[in-house]
């Protein structure tokens, strides 16, 4: 059961997006940076942290959750480190997904020839 | 007469039918086509944590990578840009969306060198995710110091 939830989540953010890209004139990058922000709040909220208990995996999947890290790691590092931890913590949890896309695309654009 | 109402009839059919049967099923591929992504998710978070016993944490972050290697990999062939013409916001929204736009800025300036091509613009399109998830997160993080006392 728990995919089809996560099939429901994901699909209505992107559901959400898309009719956003289809009724104005923003582009992708703008929807992502909202997505992205929006995410932020839900979780500033404590609303991320019981969406993911409640729709599993499928969660984590759109940009929103990046949002949702980025303040949450923020929000811990502050109760652990003070004020200094709005400085050190920001990168906790997306360390992986950055890291990730930054060495994937650098091989990506090692070994492939771009195409148009 | 007969011209004005069929201009109606026309204009009339036109505004009815085309643009709201494009954005309808817009709609329904990017729901479905994110909805399998985000099932695909858990799909592998879930064979993770039963067939090889990885804690949760780990099970998500290993199946984020998972998803930014496939897409870089299928932007590197090529697929990926006509998947996104289909898909549309179904593999934008995703994580998938993030990992290609970082992928095709590096792959697209290549020719430019290893400096000024990948190293520049490597951040092009990702960046304004990066920047504003960023600014955000530490804006929250702020009110929450300052009004909520930590």
């Amino acid at each position: 059961m728990i995919f089809v939830y996560s099939f429901i989540f994901c699909g209505t953010i992107c559901l959400l997006g898309q009719i956003i890209l289809d009724n104005t004139n923003l582009t992708p990058g703008h929807v992502t940076t909202m997505f992205v922000i929006f995410g932020g709040l839900l979780n500033a909220f404590d609303l991320y942290d019981k969406f993911i208990k409640w729709f599993g995996a499928g969660t984590l999947v759109p940009i929103t959750s990046f949002g949702h890290s980025l303040t949450h790691a923020v929000m811990s590092a502050i109760d652990k480190d003070g004020i200094l931890g709005l400085f050190t913590g920001m990168f906790n949890l997306t360390t992986a997904g950055i890291v990730a896309a930054m060495v994937f695309g650098f091989i990506t654009s090692m070994i492939f020839k771009a195409r148009d | 007469m007969v011209i004005n109402l069929n201009k109606d009839n026309y204009k009339k059919i036109v505004s009815k039918i085309t643009p709201k049967e494009n954005k309808v099923k817009n709609a329904l591929i990017s729901f479905f086509i994110g909805g399998l992504i985000g099932m695909l998710g858990q799909i592998i978070v879930t064979i993770l944590e039963n067939n090889y016993s990885i804690n949760h944490n780990d099970a998500t972050t290993i199946m984020i990578i998972i998803l930014i290697f496939i897409s870089c990999f299928l932007t590197g062939l090529g697929f990926f840009d006509n998947f996104v013409s289909k898909a549309k916001a179904g593999l934008i929204i995703p994580i998938t969306g993030f990992a290609h736009a970082m992928a095709s800025a590096m792959l697209e300036y290549k020719n430019e060198g290893l400096v000024t091509g990948i190293g520049m613009n490597a951040f092009k399109l990702a960046g304004s995710v990066i920047l504003y998830g960023t600014i955000s997160a530490y804006f929250f993080g702020v009110i929450k110091y300052f009004v909520f006392g930590g």
